[in-house]
């Protein structure tokens, strides 16, 4: 580990670093998934492609949402949509903590300044059925990253591991940058052209979707939309394998789980809106594990998960 | 006889495990070798955040041979019989002997089970230990099944003779057993070869780690109160956070840092709890005005500029946190400051306290009610009381406690304070949650202790007529520890008061006598540290007023000490006779001796003496036990045994003149009014 790496400047550079570095260590680089989450673990790249047991290997950036975290853009470090970068590898490497060390050294936190440790922190997502088991990474004092090792998703014991790495960006940069409030932060190079902070390109946005969680967003409508996603997801994993349009076997997985995601950020929206009693709450959360847990039964039977029409025969032989 | 090393190398285990871990790892090797047939000297055990280590003694360095000589069939029985009995014994026929009895002939085989060397023992007792090992919770990780607390990386397994190190043939998951290990993650990162547990610790030291969590404890501590002492402040304690905080670090590195200015104000609860919880920090108190005015981090390394960056990220988060922190508590006062205390418990509507016995703004209406029946019985006004109850639990609604909920109670001081509320409520927002447990202290101000029982009969009579009782080990809402705090609260305050007429008073439709019962089997379980005899209280419980605990309890002290004596525990055997020589002659002659006994019909002098001394005590007993004065009472009672004795040794009490004989039970009858009034003298024991 060097001490010799360059401070980062901005927030992008930070992620722009951070892509680099899982790029060249064998990640695939993709894109955040074009729908409201509450976390990187949402994507289907994370959630999906932690069962069965192909090979996988996956760094993205992902916006996040959590409508209750709105506070109108003045708090210093929360935020009701906030950026989490998220790597994902399967079977967990054997170095992969040394890994994750070598991704702070490469944006430019210094090993052999700080002190860096791993704190027992278990993690658990109740709404996608899903637990692991590894650290909050401590860096003098501050939470900068989730470590987990997957160890159950959508009700399916992980086989082979999944281990996955969450940085909260904004909070990780801002440490790295010395900045105290997020909206100071320098988003693109400070010393361009056109500077822009993320205040510049974030603050209205926080304070329009704050209100709008709050107190715009239509109640009525998100509960209707919500047994909606419930009731599509389901159906669309009801449909027959063999497809008469093209003669293959398809599950529509992902189309499914995009309802299941759909449903569980209109809990979180139905949540901030305040209109979710504390018994009801578990109610929704249950009925949106219901739905992950359906995805992953499906996912498994698709080849991504696994599936192969030999094993199928065997099953069945 | 070798020496054993051996240290299991993963990834960061939960500093809460480690030390039980370490313990494990002792017990389930050890006890492995010895079922084994090995014996060992001493072991002791070890760990770290990224190591579990166990050192092994003198363990011996084979099991020993073992001999059997095992009967077969006899000579001459079946060739199926014969062929079976070679199968089991793995030899040939040549090999079997002959022995006779008086059965006649019959095969024997001579056994010999050789012993095993020490490392096959060892490898298989800790395949065994690492595959059933107790973790709190294991995980699987990369393609393997192996379950651990986190990723198992190496294993190092020594056997030292004095002839060398050895490596002990050992291989679980594709990890093999090696003579090397790691030192400092971050500052002594590389793998080294050690030869003996001592050199084991040695390099390790060099390599940064201190693998003994004790020593790291003591370095810490140690450390903190040399650099406290230097700058005039005191340490804290908190040992719960000092053996955590072991457990983080291999390499531990004290860090004073300041706590900004803007934030010292904060009542050093706050401040000790916001750094404990969140950060793991130690609190530095000025002794002058016990404000905490700096805080301790331990660093797990060192750097090269002396920790500089590392503390100045320390102080940056502990900032955010007690802006938090600081937020919260200017919120809370402004709150009490615009609607008051009693504003704040409004929201308690809204909070439930149990399903089956409605909000916490519904049972503190209740505990404020009962608190005014209980307030005249502990000498509280019943006015001042009532409004401590009613503001006890509001800051359970303040942004601190929601927050902190350790701080319920301590914040409530606070807030009341600052509401401009008397001491005597202020107090009692925290008090009337005390006694805590055993060994926490009972409140003695009128008013808390007013709240206090109120706060915890509620609890009681709430659960018993919901019938949700304590069952065995199960006891979800500490009833038991209510019960025993009611118990404490009256007896340290010495409150005379009727339990039965204030549960009466309590939560509608509990069962008084059966939550009575549970009050008297808790109380025997506080009396029986206190040497009190259960026989001894089974004694007084069956007097009248048994739900008066102070009474029952001065009572029953009061036997005990009597007992304690020679008198008192001749007097019981006095007692008991005179008690089972009427009981048979009222069986046999169907009438009650109880018509009093004349002392014209006398006819020895013990029986004259006897009566005399009856006399003496019903004239000294009587008012004492109007005064509740049972030391006197029992003294007086206990003055009765030498002329009982002396009676029953001189007199026959069954004679053939049937008036005398009549005149003598009815005697007897007087002995034991006497010491049944006294206490039911019939349940002592013995």
């Amino acid at each position: 580990m060097t001490a010799t790496v360059q401070k980062p400047r901005s927030f992008q550079e930070i992620i722009l670093r951070l892509q680099t570095y899982w790029a060249s260590k064998g990640c695939a680089v993709l894109q955040p998934y074009d729908m409201e989450v509450g976390a990187g673990t949402f994507h289907p790249a994370t959630t999906l492609r932690s069962l069965g047991t192909r090979a996988w290997a996956a760094a993205y950036v992902q916006p996040s949402r959590r409508p209750t975290d709105g506070r109108y853009g003045e708090n210093p470090n929360r935020m009701q949509h906030y950026y989490q970068y998220q790597v994902i590898i399967k079977p967990s490497p054997a170095d992969l903590q040394d890994l994750y060390l070598g991704s702070l050294d490469a944006i430019g936190i210094d090993t052999s300044l700080h002190d860096i440790r791993f704190v027992e922190d278990d993690w658990e997502s109740p709404t996608l059925g899903a637990w692991g088991l590894g650290w909050e990474v401590w860096c003098d004092g501050m939470e900068v990253s989730q470590f987990t090792y997957f160890q159950q998703v959508g009700g399916h014991d992980c086989h082979p591991v999944s281990g996955e790495l969450t940085y909260g960006l904004e909070r990780l940069a801002m440490y790295v940058l010395g900045i105290d409030h997020v909206m100071d932060m320098p988003f693109n190079d400070p010393d361009g052209a056109i500077p822009l902070t993320y205040g510049d390109i974030f603050r209205q946005t926080e304070q329009e979707y704050s209100r709008h969680n709050f107190d715009g967003a239509t109640t009525d409508m998100l509960l209707r939309h919500f047994e909606d996603a419930e009731a599509e997801c389901e159906r669309l994993l009801a449909f027959d394998p063999a497809d008469p349009n093209s003669g293959k076997r398809i599950l529509m997985v992902h189309p499914a789980y995009d309802q299941c995601i759909k449903a569980s950020h209109l809990f979180n929206l139905l949540d901030a809106r305040g209109v979710i009693s504390v018994t009801e709450r578990q109610a929704y959360i249950g009925r949106v594990r219901a739905l992950a847990k359906k995805c992953a039964d499906a996912f498994v039977q698709t080849e991504a998960g696994g599936w192969t029409p030999a094993a199928a025969e065997a099953a069945h032989g | 006889m070798p020496d054993v090393l051996i240290e299991l190398f993963s990834e960061e285990i939960p500093a809460r495990m480690q030390t039980r871990a370490a313990e494990d790892l002792r017990k389930l090797v050890t006890d492995g070798l010895v079922e084994g047939g090995l014996t060992y000297a001493h072991a002791r055990a070890f760990s770290t955040p990224r190591r579990l280590v166990l050192a092994i003694e003198g363990l011996s360095l084979e099991s020993p041979t073992q001999h059997e000589d095992r009967k077969g069939p006899k000579v001459g029985a079946p060739q199926q019989a014969l062929d079976g009995f070679l199968r089991s014994t793995g030899l040939t026929m040549e090999q079997l002997h002959v022995h006779e009895d008086k059965k006649g002939a019959f095969y024997v085989a001579h056994l010999h089970k050789p012993g095993r060397p020490a490392a096959a023992i060892l490898a298989e007792v800790l395949d065994k230990t690492i595959r059933s090992f107790p973790w709190p919770k294991a995980m699987r990780w990369g393609a393997g099944s192996l379950r651990w607390v986190r990723p198992l990386h190496s294993i190092l397994c020594l056997m030292v003779t004095e002839a060398g190190a050895e490596v002990v043939p050992f291989e679980i998951e594709g990890i093999t057993a090696g003579n090397t290990t790691r030192g400092h993650r971050f500052m002594a990162p590389d793998a080294f070869a050690v030869t003996s547990f001592e050199d084991y610790a040695a390099r390790l030291k060099r390599a940064f780690v201190i693998l003994d969590t004790a020593e790291r404890a003591d370095m810490i501590e140690h450390e903190t109160r040399n650099r406290a002492f230097a700058l005039g402040l005191e340490l804290v304690e908190d040992k719960g956070l000092l053996a955590e905080v072991a457990g983080l670090v291999e390499w531990p590195v004290v860090l004073v840092g300041d706590i900004g200015e803007q934030f010292l104000n904060l009542p050093p609860e706050v401040l000790q709890t916001s750094m404990r919880e969140h950060q793991k920090f130690f609190s530095l108190r000025d002794p002058a005005d016990g404000r905490i005015v700096r805080f301790v981090t331990v660093a797990n390394r060192e750097t090269a500029d002396d920790g500089a960056t590392i503390l100045k990220g320390n102080q940056k988060v502990l900032a955010a946190r007690l802006s938090d922190a600081k937020f919260f508590w200017e919120n809370d006062l402004r709150v009490v400051a615009n609607v008051g205390l009693s504003g704040m418990a409004e929201g308690l509507a809204s909070v439930t306290f149990h399903n089956k016995l409605g909000s916490q703004k519904a049972r503190i209406d209740r505990i404020c009610a009962l608190t005014r029946e209980i307030a005249p019985l502990v000498g509280a006004s019943p006015d001042l009381a009532h409004q401590a109850a009613e503001v006890a639990k509001a800051d359970l609604r303040s942004a601190m406690v929601g927050e902190f909920p350790e701080l319920q109670g301590t914040m409530g001081v606070y807030y009341a304070r600052a509401a401009g509320l008397p001491d005597a409520v202020a107090n009692a927002c925290k008090a009337h949650y005390q006694p805590l447990g055993p060994s926490d202290a009972v409140p003695t101000e009128p008013v808390s202790v007013a709240v206090a029982l109120a706060d915890k009969i509620d609890t009681l009579t709430g659960f018993w007529a919901i019938d949700e009782k304590p069952t065995g080990s199960k006891d979800p809402f500490a009833l038991r520890r209510a019960a025993l705090g009611v118990i404490r609260l009256i007896l340290g305050n010495a409150i005379r008061a009727n339990l039965a007429a204030i549960f009466a008073k309590g939560y509608a439709g509990a069962d008084a006598a059966d939550l009575l019962s549970f009050f008297h089997d808790r109380l025997k379980v506080f009396l029986r540290d206190e040497g009190i005899r259960h026989d001894v209280i089974d004694a007084c419980l069956a007097m009248p007023g048994n739900d008066d605990l102070t009474l029952l309890v001065t009572r029953a002290r009061a036997l005990q000490a009597t007992l304690d004596t020679d008198d008192g525990t001749n007097l019981i055997q006095g007692f008991k006779r005179a008690n089972n020589i009427l009981i048979q002659a009222e069986q046999k002659d169907g009438v009650e001796y109880s018509f009093g006994a004349d002392p014209k019909f006398a006819e020895t002098d013990q029986e004259r003496a006897l009566f005399t001394a009856l006399d003496t005590a019903e004239a000294a007993i009587a008012p004492a036990m109007q005064a509740e004065d049972f030391t006197a009472a029992m003294a007086a009672m206990a003055a009765l045994r030498a002329p009982i004795d002396a009676f029953f040794t001189a007199v026959q009490i069954n004679t053939d003149n049937a008036i005398v004989r009549r005149n003598r039970l009815n005697l007897l009858h007087r002995i034991r009014a006497i010491c049944l009034g006294v206490a039911d003298l019939t349940r002592i024991e013995g």
